[in-house]
């Protein structure tokens, strides 16, 4: 029954944060350390750590390691499709909706005041993250130059990535610390 | 094969994708807007915001639609575990690597410098959503309101988009 249990709270977990990302950690806390005991606070911290620091969704991420961590391979397969399957049907019903709907006008009126607000709502949290990040000038301009490449220059995001990782890498070694 | 294309797609934009959520945004547009022609730019904005307003990830939420689009159910489904597939194995990895060398910080000299990265992404998807969608003064305003809104009084995406869906209705007359 722990596997059906897996992907029951995964899937609660899936269902009921909007918003994605860091708006669920505060859940999947509540359901995994106080309400399952599946592991410790401190245990915890540090899957939250490694869950932001690997690429992609930190929610499938955090179902990777807790199923992992509980069950093996077949527990990653029933927290990770728990915790996908919510916002699966709910843009599969979304999207075979939307296109009549697009056509209507009341829509499109709605949507008009929504676009502009998704750029307020990005930018905001440029500000609010660049807070905690930018502390100095030189880092000011590297965020900038950073991002007219990627939106004046359309340079893919994905050579900027590797070769931070290749440089964090790169300096590590110099410290003689990687094995 | 467009099923294989969706898949290597979204695969990429599952590896690739640091920082969560907006972050991702640059790459998933330039991947399905630019490159592949699957959505133009009002519909990407659009499935934006609906993931502000459903649950789960931008990255699988987008990853559903442009699926379901182009393919169907089917289409859904592939391109759904493209994205989510890296995740799988990457994590899966890292587990057995950061487990034998806890005290090597390789992962914190990465993030030195991914980091700035991610906040420049974050940066560029915000430029490029505002150059679409502020084409007028009333959408300026919409934007700086929900700006402003959203960094001095921290109110809830949610229900920011739905203000600002309402607002539109009664604005756009």
């Amino acid at each position: 029954m722990k596997t059906f249990d897996l992907f029951k709270t995964f899937f609660k977990i899936g269902a009921f944060t909007l918003g994605g990302g860091y708006a669920m950690l505060p859940l999947i806390e509540k359901e995994v350390v106080e309400k399952k005991r599946w592991m410790d606070e401190e245990e915890f911290l540090d899957l939250v750590a490694l869950a932001q620091a690997s690429p992609g969704p930190i929610a499938v991420n955090t179902a990777v390691f807790i199923g992992y961590r509980l069950m093996g391979i077949r527990g990653v397969l029933f927290s990770v499709l728990g915790s996908i399957l919510p916002s699966f049907f709910i843009i599969l019903i979304i999207a075979s909706c939307f296109t009549e709907m697009k056509s209507s006008y009341v829509i499109e009126r709605i949507f008009m005041g929504i676009r502009p607000a998704v750029a307020g709502m990005v930018l905001a949290s440029v500000f609010r993250m660049g807070r905690n990040v930018i502390f100095n000038f030189k880092k000011l301009v590297f965020v900038i130059i950073i991002s007219i490449c990627v939106w004046i220059y359309k340079i893919t995001p994905i050579y900027i990535i590797l070769l931070a990782i290749l440089l964090g890498l790169y300096i590590n070694f110099k410290r003689g610390k990687f094995i | 094969m467009i099923l294989l294309k969706l898949f290597i797609t979204f695969f990429k934009i599952g590896m690739f994708s640091f920082g969560g959520g907006y972050a991702m945004l640059p790459l998933i547009r330039l991947q399905v807007v630019e490159i592949n022609n699957w959505l133009s730019n009002k519909e990407f904005i659009d499935i934006v915001a609906i993931s502000q307003v459903t649950p789960g990830p931008i990255a699988i939420n987008s990853a559903t639609y442009v699926g379901y689009k182009i393919c169907g159910v089917t289409g859904a489904v592939i391109s759904t575990l493209g994205v989510c597939l890296p995740s799988v194995i990457i994590m899966l990895i890292l587990l057995k690597f950061v487990i034998k060398f806890k005290d090597n910080n390789f992962i914190e000299d990465i993030f030195k410098f991914l980091r700035p990265i991610v906040l420049g992404l974050i940066l560029a998807a915000a430029m490029l959503i505002f150059q679409e969608s502020v084409i007028g003064f009333k959408e300026f305003l919409i934007f700086l309101f929900v700006f402003v809104l959203s960094l001095k009084y921290k109110l809830d995406p949610i229900l920011l988009t739905l203000l600002s869906g309402i607002l539109g209705y009664f604005i756009f007359m």
